[in-house]
């Protein structure tokens, strides 16, 4: 191997290719280790400032997790009452509709008790994003079983399981709302790796585009773990979800603009 | 000729331990401490830093956002 002694002489400025983006705020993220919300907020954060929009983007933050995650992007906020973020939404969209507006909902959020706010604000086709962050579990009350918990999958609600004979079939909500005419773009990715990280924020810089043009409702879901309410590593939880959320959740977009 | 090399700077006590950094990288510059942080976790640092091209893989995967990436031609 070539003798290298030079480290030093890399770290500076001129040949910076990576920093954390300053639309993230100093506040350490309240997040378990290798939780995937961190990331999402920090490519979402990416965006609002590659596009200049840090003054014109209104926050809509949920219940579950997440629901502090107006402590760390230094934007303009509203907290919402649990799954009613796509209500509040439509309200500050229509009332300022020269502003970038999204929520951000775990799967117990958007897909349980939001059902109905979810559906509607997207049959309406509202101009707002909505990002959906399914980890398949209610991660922030302990891991209960969500509407989106695998079948077969260990929570503390269903210990031995979801029998879908007696607790349902997990809900595929994003495929409901690609069916809703108001919809305009639903996509399906993840940010687990590098790959899927740069395609999430491909959606994402879209969607901002899209909502500049007044196209209707943007989801994109992005499919994410939960170490903690999984009771596994970081690393193995990744895995994990590759091998029993991807199948049942696939990547990839769902609906998509007649160009 | 020109060869790519990389740098990483992590920001130790705003790291978790995650793992999720090391794994991705593919030079394999990065290892976990065997000391802790003041939180108490074990950190990610470039162990093999000779290795690092400056993909930023490693900062686009780090959920807490605690890496900085350089790069340069030598
Ligand atoms: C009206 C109401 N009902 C129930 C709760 C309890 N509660 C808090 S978070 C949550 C579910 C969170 O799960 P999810 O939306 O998937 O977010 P995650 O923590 O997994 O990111 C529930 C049921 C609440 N806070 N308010
Ligand atoms: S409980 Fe799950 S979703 Fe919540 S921060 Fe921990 S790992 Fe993330
Ligand atoms: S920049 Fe790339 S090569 Fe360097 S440590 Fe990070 S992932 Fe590894
Ligand atoms: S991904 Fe980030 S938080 Fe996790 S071990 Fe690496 S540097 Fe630390
Ligand atoms: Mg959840």
């Amino acid at each position: 191997m070539v003798e290298f002694s030079g480290i030093k002489e890399i770290i500076k400025p001129g040949n910076l290719v990576y920093k954390k983006t300053n639309i993230m705020t100093e506040n350490s993220l309240s997040y378990c280790p290798g939780c995937g919300h961190g990331t999402a907020h920090r490519i979402l954060a990416e965006i609002i400032g590659e596009e200049g929009l840090q003054s014109e983007t209104i926050g809509v933050s949920p219940v579950g997790c997440s629901v502090f995650m107006y402590n760390y992007l230094d934007i303009d906020w509203q907290e919402a009452a649990h799954g009613r973020a796509p209500a509040v939404a439509t309200a500050i969209k229509r009332l300022l509709p020269e502003k970038f507006v999204f929520t951000y909902q775990g799967d117990g959020d958007l897909a349980a008790i939001g059902t109905a706010e979810t559906i509607h604000a997207c049959n309406r086709g509202e101009n707002i994003l909505i990002i959906f962050i399914n980890n398949g579990i209610y991660g922030m009350t302990g891991g209960q079983m969500a509407p989106t918990t695998l079948p077969g999958m260990k929570s503390s609600t269903s210990p031995y399981g979801r029998d879908v004979k007696t607790m349902g079939f997990p809900l595929k909500i994003t495929d409901i709302v690609a069916s809703l005419p108001g919809s305009y773009y639903v996509t399906r990715q993840s940010v687990h790796t590098a790959a899927n990280v740069k395609k999430t924020k491909k959606a994402i810089r879209k969607s901002f585009q899209y909502q500049k043009l007044n196209k209707g409702t943007c989801l994109i879901e992005i499919v994410s773990n939960c170490p903690s309410g999984w009771k596994m590593t970081p690393v193995q939880s990744n895995k994990w979800m590759e091998e029993n959320m991807f199948p049942y959740y696939p990547l990839g977009d769902l609906k998509t603009p007649e160009e | 000729m020109a060869k790519i090399r990389g740098s990483i700077v992590v920001n130790v006590e705003r790291c978790k331990g995650c793992e999720v950094c090391m794994v991705t990288c593919p030079t394999g510059t990065i290892e976990m401490a065997k000391e802790v942080n003041g939180k108490g976790y074990n950190y990610a640092f470039p162990a093999n830093p000779e290795l690092c091209i400056g993909c930023a893989n490693c900062a686009m995967v780090c959920p807490d956002g605690v890496i900085t990436v350089y790069k340069t031609k030598i």
